[in-house]
């Protein structure tokens, strides 16, 4: 096995880094908001993996579209890799949310565009894996998934749009009181805190990318021994 | 698009000229009218599809006690769930019997353009799922006593179905050939179609509970944009999802 490049060592201490400070940051350096309490210290995580969970859709869409042009199973490999860390990063985001609502808004889940949308974006993305693991077919699983991918990156913002415009016409609303609103009213030390976390795990996202990279790159020749020694 | 144009017919003609190859709107229509008078022949898929439909809001009823109070804002609901369900059921069945006989095969050795092939399989599938509709309508209206014959429901209806026959016919070519088949279908159709089965939902069931046509515009025009991005995407990707 190939040991691991200089510069994917040095990421992934940066990376430990860089979290370390966030959460510093995010629990002892960032004032206490007033009306919710120290619980709103997950608001920091919860944006930072939100943001990560979300670039990685938009990059696999657009590395499945690349995929389908060029056909380069290098895209291939991106798109997984991009998917694979934003589901998880994603999922986090949506824990640390349900954390947060409890004390919040008095549930752990509610009907919000917002919860509603990023429950129905994460499935999108299980059905892919699902939709993976049933093609043998390297080149086809490819296709497939990249096919997949451009029709979840269309139908998730619509599904945003959709569920956003029927909430506001009728008036039994929980107020989607998450990340803009919340910016609004933050200090400076807040600010500090929430930019912080969206560059660590921003840093944290790309070492991910890259391990995963490197993973295929292992199966690929994993496979390619098998094949000799079944020969 | 399968065609190369470095070759010749037999009669030195060029592979894609008018006069031997098929347009689009007729190739279509082939595939449109081979799906019918085979469906016609046996009734295999509609009658699944109807009795499966049938049982669906029957369970329904038990498990909601359908009485006067709860059927009037649950109507919409109850329908576009039993026709969600039956419409996966009908679009696995017509992928899935091109190709087992390998008949898709066939399909796409024919000289035509492949998005004849998609328009096609998705015509005939509107044309399953409208025939299913057409007969749960009426019978619904009986059973719970409302009237579902309006011009307007019916549209919202129609634009429902395109939507999701449009995405489906996609997904269930995808599906078919995986491992998984049938069983995936529905797990990738219905997070994606979700922002059609939605409006649709929100469409129908304001029409039911009285309101006027100005008060479901937002999700009748949604229903239209769904239908025209996902026919146009669904037209621009078919040819990945089936290359060999």
């Amino acid at each position: 096995m190939q040991p691991r490049p200089i510069a994917l060592k040095i990421l992934d201490v940066v990376s430990i880094i860089v979290l370390a400070i966030s959460a510093y940051l995010a629990l002892f350096f960032a004032p206490t908001e007033l009306v919710m309490g120290d619980v709103q210290r997950v608001f920091y995580f919860h944006i930072g993996t939100a943001w990560v969970g979300l670039l990685g859709f938009v990059i696999a869409a657009i590395a499945g579209i690349s995929y389908l042009v060029t056909k380069n199973m290098l895209w291939d490999r991106f798109e997984v890799a991009a998917v694979e860390v934003s589901t998880v990063f994603f999922f986090i985001t949506i824990v640390l949310g349900s954390v947060w609502a409890r004390p919040a808004w008095n549930t752990w889940w509610t009907w919000d565009p917002r919860l509603t949308t990023a429950a129905v974006t994460e499935l999108i993305y299980v059905a892919y894996f699902m939709l993976r693991t049933g093609i043998e077919e390297p080149e086809k699983r490819a296709r497939f998934g990249a096919v997949y991918t451009l029709l979840g990156g269309i139908s998730a913002p619509i599904t945003f749009m959709v569920i956003r415009l029927f909430r506001t016409i009728h008036p039994i609303v929980v107020g989607s009181a998450s990340g803009t609103q919340e910016k609004m009213g933050m200090t400076g030390d807040m600010k500090i805190a929430f930019f912080f976390a969206l560059f660590a795990f921003t840093v944290i996202f790309v070492d991910m990318i890259w391990h995963r990279l490197r993973l295929s790159d292992l199966q690929d020749k994993v496979e390619q021994l098998k094949l000799k020694v079944s020969m | 698009m399968n065609t190369k144009p470095t070759r010749t017919n037999d009669d030195g003609t060029h592979p894609s000229s008018f006069a031997r190859h098929p347009s689009l709107f007729k190739a279509t229509f082939a595939i449109v009218s081979k799906d019918l008078s085979a469906e016609f022949r046996s009734f295999e898929l509609i009658s699944a599809m109807l009795v499966f439909s049938l049982l669906v809001i029957i369970i329904f009823n038990f498990a909601l006690e359908l009485d006067i109070k709860v059927r009037e804002a649950v109507n919409a609901g109850v329908l576009w769930t039993t026709f969600a369900f039956a419409g996966t059921l009908g679009l696995n069945r017509s992928m899935a019997v091109e190709k087992d006989r390998g008949c898709m095969d066939g399909l796409l050795l024919a000289p035509v353009d492949r998005s004849a092939i998609y328009f096609g399989k998705a015509l005939s599938n509107l044309a399953f799922m409208l025939i299913v509709e057409a007969i749960v309508l009426p019978v619904y209206s009986l059973l719970y006593n409302v009237n579902l014959f309006r011009l307007d429901l019916i549209a919202v209806i129609i634009l429902g179905s395109i939507g999701y026959t449009a995405v489906g016919t996609l997904l269930a070519t995808m599906s078919v050939q995986t491992r998984m088949r049938e069983v995936l279908l529905p797990i990738l159709l219905f997070p994606v179609a979700i922002p059609v089965l939605l409006s649709a939902v929100k469409a129908s069931g304001g029409l039911l509970t009285g309101s006027v046509f100005a008060e479901i515009a937002i999700p009748f025009n949604i229903l239209v944009v769904y239908d025209v991005i996902f026919i146009a995407i669904a037209f621009m990707v078919f040819d990945f999802v089936v290359e060999e």
